[in-house]
């Protein structure tokens, strides 16, 4: 069986380019035994790249790859022991579910009775025993990725790799194989990068959240950590919803900022990171870190009202300021929804650490 | 099986297959059905009309014209399979080497390709023709060569694409050494369009050796060669029109049966590809 404490996997500032285009660029990543990283970005920001190169299906143009502290670049995709589980599964189609399994301990040369030994106790392990002889067109999808998944899992492999494997799956079906895989991860010990562009996916199953962009990881950290305190502006709106407000710097330190909204408030945002008297900055605020007033402050900026939609045991509020931003809140709902349309002041929950960001210089 | 099941709804594939089938027919009982010698000659005969004697008269040697086209289907089929088969061996390993291996390999081998690819394609057959010397066995391996380059490339194209999907990628992942995902999981999906693509080559392998034998370089006399017939009844095609045209005849309908057979094949092997007939 598998190691109980798994293997660790460092990526040091790799780098892959496809002719004059960067797909990855300087990416260091370092990831514990046992832990679940998610690689999670939009379409095309390298993050299948950079799986493509640990598993050792490209070689990078820079940079390395080590497995317990011992680099692989030089070893091809064979010699890696790295399982991988693919989107579309990519089960051979010819072979029923026993022998997919098999398939990898056959590869390696392991004796028959090693092999059917282990083919029964993975099929056990995702629970697939009664269907062992039928082919991959006869199983669901669910059933499918289970099978790749004990594939991936039978070579024991020291790290285990997921291409986006619940995208092709329903809603419902979904949720139930992160279930299982976070399962099977813990129960193995399994040290596993998840490629994802679903951050929910990505915050429900990942110890660890890779947030890239344009082939560069802009944050490293928890799940949590992501989405309370976003490292960087592209994270702050990848990640959640939020509500983005420019505004300039009035004066900063190493506590908080003075920021004066183009909204029409003045206001503190605390945190370390300090910008120039005058720098024009945008304010990214949760639905959640905002709240609704019906008189006027300083640090309240005035709002027109639009609409205010039941969500369970929330009521959302559709609301725009003076320059016609729209902005999204969201707060507990104590019985029926309240008055939607007419005039009120937005500010800060007291308790909310939104994000500050210096803005984006024009292209 | 699908595939034979969507062969067999293709009319023209079908009409394909019986003009293939036709010829091999012929090649493999001309003995039998020849009713003259191919290379008897009776000069008193000669350029003798289609009657009862020679159905589809005689050539400039007073050689019967029919027997001579059944012996010449023989070479025809001769020079296609083995020429098919030198050209898939050359172009399936060449191919393969480079598209699976890529690097180094990969850039020589292409340029080569190209280079051999930019030849007017008579003029790479004339000229290895030209180097090896006339006869069967010479044109048979000159037209085997001509045929490498497009193969190659065709095959690089295949693995390249096939070395790229999913199910390569999590058979090498599992730990299958290159030769056997190459064979397990490479060759055989590369299979089905080289099949397709040699159907059609032996069409183009008959004219091939057709119009080097019409040259001259090819296939030599007294041997029946349908471009060698169509080249000897050139002198005479206003005062015996039938010694060219008949061969010539032959020669279309061989080429159009591969085309025909290559065309359905394709067709059903790639359904997508199906149109309606």
């Amino acid at each position: 069986m598998i190691r109980e404490h798994g293997h660790t996997l460092d990526i040091d500032l790799v780098t892959h380019r496809y002719g004059s285009v960067t797909a990855v660029a300087d990416v260091s990543l370092a990831v514990r035994a046992g832990e679940i990283v998610a690689l999670l970005g939009p379409s095309g920001c390298g993050k299948t790249t950079l799986l493509r190169v640990v598993a050792g299906f490209v070689r990078q143009s820079a940079g390395s790859v080590r497995i317990d502290g011992k680099p692989v670049d030089h070893l091809p995709a064979n010699l890696r022991n790295v399982g991988i589980v693919f989107q579309s599964y990519a089960l051979f189609p010819h072979m029923t579910v026993a022998d997919n399994i098999a398939y990898g301990l056959q590869a390696r040369g392991v004796q028959r009775a090693k092999v059917r030994q282990t083919v029964d106790q993975f099929l056990e392990v995702v629970r697939l025993t009664e269907l062992r002889d039928r082919l991959p067109r006869q199983l669901s999808g669910g059933q499918q990725q289970r099978v790749a998944v004990a594939r991936a899992l039978a070579v024991e492999p020291t790290v285990l790799l997921l291409d986006e494997p619940f995208s092709a799956l329903d809603k419902g079906l979904r949720l139930d194989m992160q279930i299982e895989i976070k399962r099977l991860q813990r129960q193995f010990g399994l040290t596993a990068i998840l490629v994802t562009h679903d951050q929910d996916e990505a915050m429900s199953v990942a110890d660890r959240i890779a947030v890239m962009n344009q082939g560069r990881v802009e944050q490293f950290d928890t799940p949590i950590n992501v989405y309370d305190h976003p490292a960087t502006l592209f994270v702050s709106g990848f990640i959640g919803t939020t509500n983005l407000l420019a505004g300039r710097a009035l004066a900063s330190s190493s506590v908080g900022t003075l920021v004066e909204l183009d909204a029409g408030a003045r206001l503190v945002v605390l945190g370390d990171r300090t910008f120039p008297a005058g720098a024009p900055v945008v304010l990214s605020a949760r639905p959640e870190q905002l709240c609704l007033h019906a008189e006027p402050a300083a640090e309240r900026w005035r709002v027109q009202r639009r609409l205010a939609v039941p969500l369970g045991p929330n009521t959302v509020h559709d609301l725009a300021t003076r320059e016609g931003v729209t902005l999204k809140l969201v707060e507990p709902r104590l019985g029926a929804p309240t008055e939607a349309a007419g005039e009120a002041w937005c500010g800060l929950r007291p308790d909310a650490r939104p994000g500050l960001f210096s803005l984006p210089s024009p292209m | 099986m699908d595939a034979w099941l969507r062969f067999r709804k293709n009319r023209l594939a079908l009409i394909g297959l019986a003009l293939v089938l036709l010829l091999v027919l012929t090649a493999t009982l001309a003995p039998w059905l020849a009713l003259h010698d191919p290379t008897r000659q009776s000069l008193i005969e000669k350029r003798a009309r289609p009657g009862a004697k020679y159905l589809l008269g005689a050539d400039e040697f007073g050689r019967d014209i029919l027997s001579r086209v059944i012996y010449g289907s023989r070479v025809a089929l001769l020079v296609g399979v083995v020429s098919v088969l030198i050209a898939l061996a050359g172009g399936l390993v060449l191919g393969t080497a480079a598209g699976f291996t890529g690097g180094w390999l990969d850039t020589v081998v292409m340029r080569v390709v190209e280079i051999l690819l930019a030849f007017p394609y008579l003029l790479l057959a004339l000229a290895i023709v030209a180097m090896l010397g006339p006869g069967v066995l010479n044109t048979t391996l000159a037209v085997g060569i001509w045929g490498v380059p497009a193969v190659t490339r065709m095959v690089r194209g295949s693995v390249l694409a096939l070395r790229e999907t999913e199910y390569v990628g999590a058979a090498r992942a599992l730990g299958a050494p290159a030769p056997a995902v190459l064979r397990r999981h490479v060759l055989p999906n590369v299979l089905p369009g080289l099949v397709v693509y040699a159907t059609l080559f032996m069409a183009n392998a008959i004219l091939l050796e057709a119009a080097l034998s019409f040259l001259g370089l090819g296939v030599q006399p007294p041997t029946a060669s349908w471009g060698l017939m169509v080249s000897t009844g050139r002198d005479v095609l206003l005062v015996a029109p039938h010694v060219a045209t008949v061969p010539g005849l032959a020669i279309m309908v061989a080429v159009l049966g591969f085309n025909l057979v290559g065309d359905g094949l394709r067709d059903a092997l790639d359904p997508r590809l199906t149109t309606t007939r």
